[in-house]
Parts: structure tokens; C-alpha cells; sequence
């Protein structure tokens, strides 16, 4: 176990330290060069590129950006707010962006489980049928088409919560961008626990459960959605990336003054401090979740733990 | 009857008789063999939803080839005059709905356009909104084909050299695509999409550049499992070389899985393509594509929602029919994988 949990921390240092290669890469060969004011002489711009380390071999440079990067030193935005530092714009709305991934993940999963549940126990009805409908309708629909309709039927002709964010009212606004993003989440669960479920409930063990006389929910609760959970860790990683899609385009369409909005907003004019801060906050928290996930999958199921870990 | 009584009977005629079977006759049913497409085939017809599915997505490929030119109007052309009219249509408007009508008021009739109609309305710059759906449904559909087909070659290449050959091939293979998968496609395709030239082919090349690794990974288990078979085996000692066994033994036994999975990133790189058009790195105007459509749109959602209905409808549908499609399409090939 300690092994196959070294290999993946490992792999996810590797990738994180690839990610800085590559926004490094797009930073040097960048067209222009960052002392473009005419007035400069040669000598001039030559001491400026020594006095900023510019002059430096490749790989010292690159050393240099990956201490700046890990210690929260992102550079100042050119564009969206002069001369301002993007780790602490970062940092100011980087909360209400984990809030609404969080809601959206646990409404998701919550009334996924609810569905698949339900779904997987009267399989082959018309409740089942409706649950896998839903199920491939919220799979395959980008959320952002959910988002446009919310924001329209709900927000804009019943009026019931705010169609853009407002900072007074944090709760009712987020409701809206919740369900917005929920839905994909909704949709990966419920078809995740609907199938693992039916496999479990078919197996023989349940059936002795069965015989034994236990109650039907103690039955699903501790003996069936207990080994039906294992598989459906696995979702969460591929969900995360939902999540980060969705939110960029569902901030933007609701206003939020998260690190979402911000990024299109910076893709939009032009500001590349910015867009390479944020995406490797995104990277970074993907990376993160993988992990996590990874090893969580290690320990729920001592199967994947050997076999990994013999490896 | 005791023991030495039995051992000394003698049978006589009348002991047995014979059961009345004589109406029972034993049918020896013989079913013609059916091939393995055949059986996909009755398989896939039998999944109502799948059969939605490819109805749909045909119906979108054939509008997207001849939509742009069942009117009049074209893509590019703006009347100003002409701008922000509700959908109209013919016929229709008797009904009741796609009659030009906006808050009680027939715009069409008020701006003096009688016998003007735009199916789906126009936008805010007087082009019709019909045309430029399915103008944007090629490109989409264009984007997203190429990129997948571009997708599959790299892919399977890697995945079959990759499981061939194995050993520290396949270990240093295997973790450059880790590494490479644990960087969110979302912010590859995004910085590709900011630093190449906007355009068609610097989105097809962003959705390829991360779009591969699934299907490596696909044919890379399959080499995997079907390396160990007999006729591989026989090939070899036949004398033939890695290459012709990789591509003339392995390669067409593994086309099915590949074909599902491509299946399923179709959808995937529509779905991309119409996000890096919403946050404003798509196909530069007057192109259009469905995300450059529903980003045009959604400006003016709550005053002028035709102008987003009909992009948005045909995405989601283009989306679901496709996934449908996908699904059958593995349930039918392999009901064993059933499962996610």
C-alpha cells in the first residue's frame, strides 16, 4: 500500500512540474518581450533582462518559475485589473468557486445515490425507465444548456431566485448555478449506482441476507449500497472535470465572481498572467482529487490495494 | 417379493406396456447460424433508444450538408432592416406558433416585410438564424469528426505498440500518457486555444492533442489480451514480422471497441468545440459554430430567446442522439461491458 501510494504522489508531482513546463514554454516563446517601450537603448533593455534574470540559461529560468509559481507568485494582471496582484484576485474568489463545486457535488451525489437507489430496487419499472431517461439526458446535455434554461424559466419568467449573482443575497444566488452544475453530477451517479446496485442485489449473499429475514432498508443500507459504493469513488475524478468545465461557462452565465468567470474574462482580453495562474489552479486541484481518489479507491478496496501495490 | 423370489421370476408379455407417446413427436428445431454482425445488428435494433439515436444524428448530418441552402438567405449576409425578427414559417403560422408574432405584436407586418420569412427568426444583425444553425452544425460536426478520426490513429498506434511490445516500451509509454492525462483537457485545449491563430484547424488540433489517450488506452488492453492468443503465436512462428502482426492480426479484431469509443468522443469534441467558441476561442466570424451561435445568443437570452432556442435544441439534441447512438452501439457489440 505505502508503494502504490509513493508511485501516484509521485506521477502527480510529475504532472504538476509538466503543467509548469508547458505554461513556461507558452510564457518564453510567446511573441514580444515584456520592455517593449520604445525609449529603451539596447544597453538599457540588456541590463533590465539581467536585472529581471531574463539572460539566464533555459533551465535556470525554468527553476526560478516553478519557485515563484508553488510559492503563490503569479505576477501582476496586465488587462482586467492594472498592475494588480493575480494571487490575491485568485485568492479573494477562489472560495465562492470550492463553495459551489462543493454544494453542487454533495446536492449531486445525494440525490444521485436517491435515484440509482430507487432505480436499482425497482428495476424494470416505469420508475426505472424515467431514472435512466434523466440519467443519459443529464450525461450528455452540457450543463450550461441546463444553466441558459434555469436562468430563463426559473429566474427570468417566475422570477423565483436572482438570474445574476448578488453578493447581498449569496445563498439565493447560488441556488440556481447549484442546480446548473448538479445535474451532470446527478446524472454520473445515479447511472453508476443504478447498475452497480442491480449487480449487488443479484449477487448470493444478498440473497442469503435475504433469507436470514433481515429488513429490506437495513438490507440496502449496510449489505448492498456498502459494497455498491466502492465503484462509484471512481466517478468522482471524471466528475471533478465536469465540474471545473461547467464552472467556468455557469459563472459566466450567472455573474459569479469566481475564479471561473474570471478565467473567460481574462481569456476574452487577452490577459495571460491571468490565464496561466488559473489553470494552474484548476490543474493543481485536479491533480489534488485525483490523488485523492486514487488512494481513497486503495484503501476502500484491498483488491485494487494488492494488485497495485504488488506491481 | 422377496430377493430370491425376484432373482427366479420370469418375465412375462404383459408386464411392460408401452406409454402413450405415439402424439409426442420429438421437433428438432434448426436455427440457420447467424453471423456476428447479424446479431449486432438484431441486437441494436432491439434498443429503442439507439434507434432515436442514429435517426437523429442522420437527420442533423443530412440538414447540416443541405440546411444552408433551403432558403434564400446566407450565412454571412447582415440587413440591419431585417434584424432581431421573430421565427416564421409558412403554413405554420396559421397554427399559432412560428407566426412572427413577439408580445402580441406581428413584427413582420410591422416593419413592412410581409412576405419575408426566417424559419428560425433572424439576429440581432438581420442574418438568418436557420442557415447559421446548420451552417454551425457542419463546423461543429466537421471539428468534432476530424478530431476524432485524427484522435484514433495517434491513439491506436501508441496503444498497440505500447501492449505489443510492453516491457520498459510500454512502462515509459504508459506513464508519459499518465502524465499527460492528469493535466485537465480543459486547460490545454484553453491555452492552445489563446496562443494558435483562431480558426478550425487550431481547435482541432487543441481537441487532439489530449483527445488521444482514451483511445490508447483502449487498444492498449485489447493488444494486451489478445497477444497471448493461439493465432498470434502461430503467426510468429510462422516468421511474420511485428508489423504485420500488430497491423494484420491484431488491428482489425480490436476496430470494434475502437469504433464505440469514438462513439463517445464525438459528442466529447462537440461538446469542447462549443465551449472554446462560448468563452470566445472559437471559429472567428462571421463563422459559426454552435457554440459561437449559443454565445451570440445568450446576450439577449431574456429579450430575444428565439435567437438561442434553436442553436441550443440542436446541440442538446446532437449531444443526446449521439450518446444514445454510443450506447447501443457497445450494449449491441459486447453486452458484457454493459455497465457505466
Amino acid at each position: 500500500m505505502g508503494k502504490y501510494v509513493l508511485k501516484r504522489i509521485a506521477i502527480s508531482l510529475l504532472t504538476l512540474l509538466a503543467i509548469l513546463f508547458i505554461l513556461f514554454l507558452m510564457l518564453e516563446y510567446m511573441p514580444g518581450s515584456p520592455f517593449n517601450d520604445e525609449k529603451l537603448t539596447e544597453a538599457q533593455k540588456i541590463l533590465l533582462y539581467a536585472k529581471y534574470g531574463l539572460d539566464q540559461p533555459f533551465f535556470i529560468k525554468f527553476f526560478n518559475y516553478v519557485s515563484k509559481m508553488i510559492t503563490g507568485d503569479f505576477g501582476v494582471s496586465y488587462t482586467i485589473n492594472m498592475n494588480f496582484a493575480v494571487g490575491d484576485m485568485i485568492a479573494s474568489r477562489l472560495p465562492i468557486t470550492i463553495k459551489l463545486g462543493l454544494q453542487a457535488i454533495t446536492l449531486g451525489s445525494l440525490i444521485g445515490l436517491l435515484l440509482g437507489i430507487v432505480a436499482a430496487i425497482k428495476h424494470n419499472t416505469w420508475i426505472d425507465t424515467i431514472t435512466v431517461m434523466i440519467s443519459t439526458l443529464g450525461v450528455s446535455v452540457p450543463s450550461y444548456v441546463f444553466a441558459l434554461g434555469l436562468a430563463y424559466f426559473v429566474g427570468y419568467k417566475l422570477g423565483w431566485f436572482p438570474i445574476l449573482y448578488n453578493m447581498s443575497k449569496a445563498f439565493e444566488s447560488s441556488v440556481l448555478p447549484t442546480l446548473a452544475l448538479s445535474v451532470f453530477t446527478i446524472a454520473n451517479v445515479a447511472r453508476f449506482t443504478r447498475s452497480e446496485m442491480i449487480d449487488v442485489l443479484g449477487s448470493d449473499y444478498i440473497r442469503l441476507v435475504q433469507s436470514k429475514g433481515v429488513k429490506e432498508w437495513k438490507l440496502i443500507l449496510r449489505h448492498a449500497l456498502r459494497n455498491a459504493l466502492i465503484p462509484i469513488v471512481t466517478v468522482i475524478g471524471p466528475l471533478m472535470v465536469g465540474l471545473l468545465t461547467g464552472s467556468m461557462v455557469v459563472e459566466k452565465i450567472f455573474a459569479i465572481p469566481g475564479i471561473g468567470s474570471l478565467m473567460v474574462n481574462a481569456i476574452q482580453m487577452n490577459d495571460y498572467n491571468v490565464v496561466i495562474a488559473i489553470a494552474f489552479v484548476y490543474s493543481s486541484l485536479y491533480i489534488f482529487t485525483m490523488l485523492i481518489v486514487d488512494i481513497l479507491y486503495g484503501i476502500i478496496d484491498p483488491r485494487i490495494r494488492i494488485a497495485k501495490g504488488g506491481s | 417379493m422377496t430377493l430370491e423370489e425376484m432373482k427366479e421370476y420370469e418375465f412375462l408379455d404383459d408386464d411392460f406396456k408401452f406409454a402413450h407417446n405415439e402424439n409426442e413427436h420429438l421437433i428438432d428445431r434448426s436455427y440457420s447460424s447467424t453471423s456476428y454482425l447479424k446479431d449486432v445488428l438484431a441486437n441494436f435494433m432491439k434498443n429503442k433508444g439507439a434507434i432515436f439515436g442514429v435517426v437523429v444524428v442522420v437527420l442533423i448530418i443530412i440538414l447540416a450538408i443541405i440546411g444552408p441552402y433551403l432558403n434564400d438567405h446566407t450565412y454571412k449576409s447582415i440587413l440591419i432592416e431585417q434584424a432581431s425578427l421573430p421565427p416564421r414559417v409558412p403554413l405554420l403560422e396559421k397554427l399559432g406558433v412560428f407566426d412572427g408574432i413577439r408580445n402580441g405584436v406581428n413584427l413582420y407586418v410591422e416593419r413592412g416585410f410581409s412576405d419575408l420569412y426566417y424559419w428560425f427568426g433572424s439576429d440581432t444583425q438581420g442574418r438568418d438564424i436557420f442557415t447559421r444553425v446548420w451552417e454551425g452544425t457542419r463546423v461543429s460536426l466537421i471539428i468534432a469528426f476530424t478530431a476524432v478520426i485524427i484522435d484514433i490513429m495517434i491513439g491506436m498506434v501508441y496503444g498497440l505498440i505500447s501492449g505489443y511490445f510492453g516491457g520498459k516500451i510500454d512502462i515509459f509509454m504508459q506513464r508519459f500518457a499518465e502524465i499527460l492525462n492528469g493535466i485537465p483537457q480543459l486547460v490545454i485545449v484553453t491555452l492552445l486555444g489563446l496562443v494558435l491563430p483562431p480558426g478550425i484547424v487550431s481547435i482541432i488540433f487543441a481537441l487532439m492533442i489530449t483527445g488521444w489517450i482514451g483511445m490508447s488506452r483502449i487498444s492498449r488492453a485489447q493488444v494486451l489480451k489478445l497477444k497471448e492468443h493461439e493465432y498470434i503465436l502461430a503467426s510468429k512462428t510462422l516468421g511474420a514480422r511485428d508489423f504485420a502482426i500488430i497491423f494484420k492480426d491484431i488491428l482489425p479484431n480490436i476496430f470494434g471497441q475502437i469504433i464505440i469509443m469514438s462513439m463517445f468522443s464525438i459528442p466529447n469534441a462537440i461538446f469542447m468545440e462549443a465551449y472554446l467558441s462560448f468563452v470566445g476561442l472559437g471559429v472567428p466570424a462571421p463563422l459559426a459554430s454552435l457554440g459561437s451561435l449559443i454565445n451570440e445568443g445568450y446576450k439577449s437570452i431574456t429579450v430575444m430567446p428565439h435567437i438561442i432556442t434553436s442553436s441550443i435544441v440542436v446541440l442538446a439534441l446532437l449531444m443526446l442522439s449521439f450518446n444514445l447512438f454510443a450506447d447501443g452501439l457497445r450494449d449491441a457489440f459486447d453486452p458484457k461491458m454493459k455497465q457505466v
